[in-house]
């Protein structure tokens, strides 16, 4: 994975310095709150509800044990014993204190992170596939693309203060684990017909109080182009983006109110102005970032299919984790393990300190130091070999980490929502925990098959909800918790956004209306093998309705 | 009714103004009743977070219940108590301290 180079080193350890020194004239009071909180916003500090919070950039969800280690410390020392698991592939920490946030990000810096753009208006972490560079239908591994644009988009000069965040994402397989489309610039590295790599290019994907799902562009840039044509992007965005109002701001909306044929024409005449002037990356660069991203020596573990064959037959448990959390790696020996932060019953997205360590452990003992964040909230051990599947399975069982629920309903996606955000109008954990527990029989899982439900806590949609196959969004109405309920959306190859089904559920009621969608859904679908997405976009939204709101006085 | 509320500058923690300081629970904080009551709270906020001891001051609705000074809306609630869905945090998880939901 990628190590600092000297570079590196140097600006992030000035910038804990620098942010050091603002927080000890902070607290001497030499620097108002209005001075002090675009500083700390710059380095990844929020005032939520209980604390201060932190949010730490896991770039593109890698990471090695020696940095999740870091974090389990963080934890323990600093906070409350655990940290969440964003869907932006970050951390945060819910309960630092500003007078010690100095000293965590020194012990960041320790093993190479940091907190600097995951938050304010600049180029946020750059996102990517979870399974990149263990994924056997991938082109190329995208993460060297995601360190370069990083690497450019790290205080850069002239978007460090745009009109609003922006984020990018990047994957490298047809198939879209990365939410491509939900993003402000969306980038499907792929190769053309003479074998040449380079991008599908989408602008102007978002959620919040306006979703949007991101147009293409351009079927192929040019892997050379990436940045030149990145800065056009930004560039035209930068000049042209709504100033006036915040809720106007991002991307989406100049390619709305644009047009996307106009806004494309104005990038391309942005992009011929400036394309060969210096951001063309030379190959050797990209090769040596490459390089950083080798693969580990996979040596042939053959005996992996005997003892999987054998050990299945030992355990069920182990059987149905194999089926649910484990998938095919481009080395038929190995395989890619998601981890679920989705106990039954437990908060989407947190893991205590010893869990962070035991995890740490297992994949420095199995899986080549390599581990990763998936924005679904779960980790991920990207390369494990089949004959090892069993013994790390037993591992995560020691700690309460062998949920075998990936992808299915209980595989929540959910925001911190109104038990710690300052934003939130209404909880999203609790509403989480108690669909969790109602369908907690795993067999019953099973048989309802792939279901994302995704949760937020507010319009901002940190939770997702809008490209759910069932979102809720939680509001505040006269005084209480009120939820809607989308259905029908998808973050993959095939993005959608969600249909609002009709009137809102109080927080008694929905469970019970969750429930009634998926027993409406196995109802009617096809056969198992039809999803619950492609159930609801053959039949739409009618069965649903009437199975919600037939009879009732609040039927729309 | 209302009370005064903010977050310790130093540590983050939620505080409420109570008897010229600033208290950790809300129990006892200072309530008032009518204008110029919050505006004498107000300032005593302005002032608080002038001299850095604490940020976000907001005037926040409350009722009394048995004695004691509850907030109005969930979100204080949750503020006054810690996460309904670990009440081992926060305040809740001190001795005598009311649960959120």
């Amino acid at each position: 994975m990628y190590r600092y180079d000297e570079f590196d080193h140097d600006f992030v350890k000035a910038r804990v310095a620098e942010f050091s020194d603002q927080v000890q004239r902070r607290l001497a009071g030499e620097i108002t709150e209005d001075q002090f909180r675009p500083l700390r916003l710059m380095n990844g500090v929020y005032l939520q509800l209980h604390a201060y919070m932190l949010r730490i950039a896991v770039p593109y969800g890698t990471l090695n044990s020696r940095q999740l280690r870091m974090l389990g410390h963080i934890a323990r020392k600093y906070d409350k014993g655990y940290g969440h698991f964003t869907t932006r592939q970050n951390i945060q920490f819910n309960w630092p204190a500003l007078s010690d946030i100095p000293a965590i990000l020194a012990d960041l810096a320790s093993v190479e992170m940091h907190a600097i753009q995951t938050s304010g208006n600049c180029i946020r972490n750059v996102t990517a596939d979870h399974f990149a560079g263990a994924a056997a239908d991938e082109v190329a591994d995208p993460r060297p693309y995601a360190e370069i644009l990083r690497q450019w988009s790290s205080v850069h000069p002239e978007f460090s203060y745009l009109p609003r965040k922006f984020k990018i994402a990047v994957t490298g397989a047809e198939r879209d684990r990365a939410a491509i489309q939900t993003h402000d610039i969306g980038l499907h590295l792929k190769k053309n017909a003479a074998g040449e790599l380079g991008f599908a290019v989408y602008v102007g994907g978002g959620q919040g109080r306006t979703p949007m799902v991101a147009k293409k562009i351009r079927d192929f840039l040019p892997e050379a182009d990436l940045l030149s044509y990145c800065t056009a992007i930004l560039r035209v965005y930068n000049l042209n983006g709504r100033r006036d109002n915040k809720y106007k701001a991002r991307i989406k909306i100049l390619v709305h109110e644009t047009g996307v044929e106009e806004i494309a024409s104005q990038i391309e005449a942005e992009w011929e102005a400036l394309k060969d002037a210096g951001l063309r990356l030379p190959e050797s660069d990209i090769h040596a970032i490459e390089a950083y991203f080798a693969p580990p020596a996979l040596t042939d573990r053959p005996e992996g299919d005997a003892a999987v064959k054998r050990d299945r037959l030992d355990s069920r448990s182990f059987s149905e984790w194999l089926d649910q959390n484990v998938v095919t790696h481009r080395h038929p020996d190995y395989a890619a393990v998601t981890i679920s932060l989705k106990g039954i019953g437990e908060a989407p997205g947190d893991a205590t300190a010893s869990q962070m360590e035991a995890v740490a452990d297992i994949a420095e003992k199995y899986a080549f130091d390599e581990l990763r964040v998936s924005h679904e909230q779960n980790l991920i051990l990207p390369h494990v070999a089949r004959a090892d599947l069993r013994v790390v399975y037993d591992a995560l069982v020691e700690i309460d980490l062998a949920t075998a629920n990936s992808n299915l309903i209980s595989d929540i996606i959910a925001c911190p929502g109104l038990d710690y955000c300052s934003l939130a109008t209404a909880r999203s954990i609790p509403v989480a925990q108690e669909i969790s527990r109602r369908f907690a029989s795993l067999e019953r899982q099973r048989e309802i098959g792939e279901l994302k439900l995704k949760i937020s806590g507010c319009i901002n949609a940190c939770g997702h909800h809008h490209v759910g196959h069932i979102g809720i969004l939680g509001v505040e109405k006269k005084g209480s918790e009120l939820y809607q309920v989308t259905l029908g959306g998808s973050a993959d190859e095939n993005t959608s956004v969600g249909e609002i089904i009709g009137p809102g559920f109080s927080s008694e009621e929905i469970t019970n209306a969750i429930e009634q969608i998926v027993e409406t859904y196995l109802g009617l679908r096809l056969g198992p093998s039809e999803r619950f997405i492609d159930a609801y976009r053959r039949v739409g939204p009618a069965p649903f309705k009437e199975a919600l709101y037939a009879g009732e006085a609040k039927a729309a | 009714m209302k009370v005064l509320t903010a977050n310790r500058l130093g540590d983050g923690e939620v505080v409420w103004y109570a008897n010229g300081a600033w208290a950790e629970t809300i129990e006892a904080a200072d309530t008032v009743a009518d204008k110029a009551g919050e505006e004498r709270l107000e300032a005593i906020g302005a002032k608080a977070a002038a001299d850095n001891l604490v940020v976000d001051v907001n005037l926040i609705d409350v009722t009394i219940v048995a004695g004691i000074v509850e907030p109005v809306r969930l979100r204080e609630k949750i503020r006054a108590a810690g996460p309904t869905n670990r009440n081992d945090l926060g305040k809740q998880a001190r001795p005598q301290t009311a649960k959120a939901a």
